[in-house]
């Protein structure tokens, strides 16, 4: 258990202490991390707007060795592209997946909203995109909108790999957004009520009181999307995004190593994957605290 | 307070709270039924009751945790879910609301503390988000507050590492750190262990004592509602039954009603 230094602080009132309008999840104030979040998801979306995002080109660089089982020269000889094309995975997903954890926010907030004209559009819509398949969402982004006249082209025209980024970020955030209203209905009613009694605004209770006790309550489901999305990400193939599964299918055409090929895609998920999910289990458990 | 001042009727000075034939039904199960209730400014009123009377109910509406169907309420002369527009009365803004809630304040039974904030921080939010004071100001004016009720020395602690009673007087402080003129009590001692009561019961006191604050209490306390109480309130079935100094109601109840429930409470 790593303990919460406030916790271990001395009594004595003039010990170093958190500022009394700053809350903290594990060490970083909520309204930073909310802020960094967004600055990073659009940072993320704007450098793949802008720039397309890396598309890598794989070339042949040895064909397999029949006379053995399974060829270590052959692995050996495409780590480095294998790896680039992992590269441009984990681009996708941490773009989509920043995206996501934004956008699963604002809509389980509209979803709440008590305007029925925002919440019933906010409620179809990500039962519309956790109802559909990713994929189809994918080539609907990449090759239905762009035929969309009336659309400035600047906003339905977009890279392979933006196009997979913008469709994990909504997909994911449909998601997302379940998580995030299971986590605000775990707060008890007396947290609101406390909130209103002491004339809380609604961007106050929000920031201060109801959320830095549902984001912790929701991390592990986040989480888990997280590595789901990741898992996802190679379903940009199929739109030219020049990711692992892309780059073991044309490998593949060319070369006929499959068992080489595939094993290493397995290979390079699990040695993602298994940190991955590590490191958002010892977060989960700098970020719980002790309830009442 | 800036704000007009409607008429009060009869007694010449503005009520601190005047309720005016408040209705609250959840469906068939009618909670308040065409209540009027006045509490002078700096008046400790208890009000006693059988479950279900709807004692509590009624500090929620005072709060606007509960809307009555009907009725209204002023808290010291302004409409709390009313705005007067032509001499018409409307149903009140958020920001109206905000503004006349900002004179009154809740201390809940269980404490509603926020777990993830210390008790210093739990106190100091309302002063530096609601009333936006300087947050050094407003931590040192929460930290002379803990020492009036006895947990300066637990200032960084969070909820989950106090006692109910310390929890309550936690609660009870940041209640306070805006200053409200209103404070209402609802059942503040009923979700503590026996022994911790008194102290809970002593900051009560001392907040009476001061005088300047007009104090609801719903409590089970009779002894305590007899020690601090200008007026006791008997609530059933949603109406006032009976009232007077709380000697009097204690001792000398008139309603047969009261008798019996004054019987059921004081038997333990």
């Amino acid at each position: 258990m790593s303990v919460d230094p406030r916790m271990t602080d001395p009594v004595s009132t003039d010990a170093p202490r958190t500022p009394a309008t700053g809350r903290r999840i594990g060490g970083i104030p909520v309204t930073i991390g909310g802020v960094g979040a967004v600055v990073f998801s659009l940072a993320a979306l704007f450098v793949v707007w802008r720039f397309g995002g890396g598309s890598v080109r794989f070339e042949i660089r040895e064909t397999r060795d029949p006379s053995v089982a399974f060829d270590w020269g052959f692995v050996w000889a495409y780590t480095p592209d294998f790896l680039r094309a992992l590269w441009v995975l984990i681009q996708a997903t941490v773009g989509g997946f920043a995206l996501a954890i934004v956008i699963g926010l604002v809509l389980a907030l509209l979803r709440r909203a008590p305007v029925k004209l925002l919440s019933m559009p906010t409620a179809f819509f990500i039962e519309f995109v956790r109802s559909t398949p990713l994929l189809v969402q994918l080539f609907f982004l990449f090759f239905g909108l762009p035929r969309i006249g009336w659309i400035p082209e600047s906003l339905r025209v977009w890279s392979s790999l933006a196009t997979l980024i913008i469709a994990l970020g909504f997909h994911y955030g449909a998601y997302c957004s379940e998580a995030y209203r299971a986590g605000i209905d775990s707060v008890p009613k007396g947290q609101w009520e406390a909130a209103t009694a002491l004339n809380l605004g609604t961007l106050a209770t929000w920031a201060q009181v109801v959320l830095p006790q549902a984001i912790p309550n929701v991390l592990p489901a986040l989480g888990n999307f997280l590595i789901a999305s990741f898992k996802d990400a190679p379903l940009g193939a199929s739109i030219n995004v020049t990711c692992v599964l892309f780059f073991a299918d044309t490998t593949a055409s060319r070369t006929f190593a499959s068992v080489e090929l595939y094993t290493m895609l397995g290979l390079g998920f699990l040695a993602v994957s298994l940190p991955a999910a590590f490191l958002l289990r010892r977060l989960e458990r700098r970020i719980g605290y002790e309830r009442t | 307070m800036s704000a007009p001042e409607p008429t009060t009727g009869d007694t010449g000075t503005t009520p601190a709270v005047r309720m005016r034939g408040i209705d609250k039904a959840w469906g068939d199960n009618v909670v308040l039924r065409d209540l009027d209730l006045d509490v002078a400014p700096g008046e400790r009123v208890v009000i006693i009751g059988p479950s279900g009377s709807g004692k509590t109910t009624i500090l929620r509406v005072a709060m606007t945790l509960e809307r009555p169907d009907d009725g209204t309420v002023e808290i010291n002369g302004r409409h709390l879910y009313h705005e007067e527009k032509n001499g018409k009365l409307k149903p009140a803004s958020e920001k109206h609301i905000r503004s006349v809630r900002s004179d009154v304040g809740m201390v809940f039974q269980h404490f509603n503390l926020f777990p993830h904030m210390s008790a210093v921080e739990n106190i100091a939010l309302a002063p530096v988000k609601v009333q936006g004071r300087d947050p050094e100001q407003a931590r040192q004016q929460a930290l002379e507050l803990l020492e009036m009720v006895g947990l300066e020395k637990h200032a960084n602690h969070t909820p989950g590492q106090l006692s109910g009673g310390q929890k309550q007087r936690v609660a009870i402080a940041r209640s306070l750190a805006t200053d409200p003129k209103v404070m209402l009590f609802d059942e503040v001692t009923s979700a503590l262990d026996p022994e911790l009561v008194g102290d809970v019961l002593e900051v009560l006191r001392d907040i009476a004592e001061d005088g300047k604050t007009t104090m609801m209490l719903v409590t089970h306390e009779m002894g305590f509602a007899r020690e601090v109480a200008d007026r006791l309130v008997m609530f059933d079935h949603g109406r006032v039954l009976e009232e007077g100094p709380p000697a009097q109601v204690l001792s000398d109840p008139k309603e047969q009603r009261t008798k019996d429930f004054l019987r059921a409470v004081l038997a333990h």
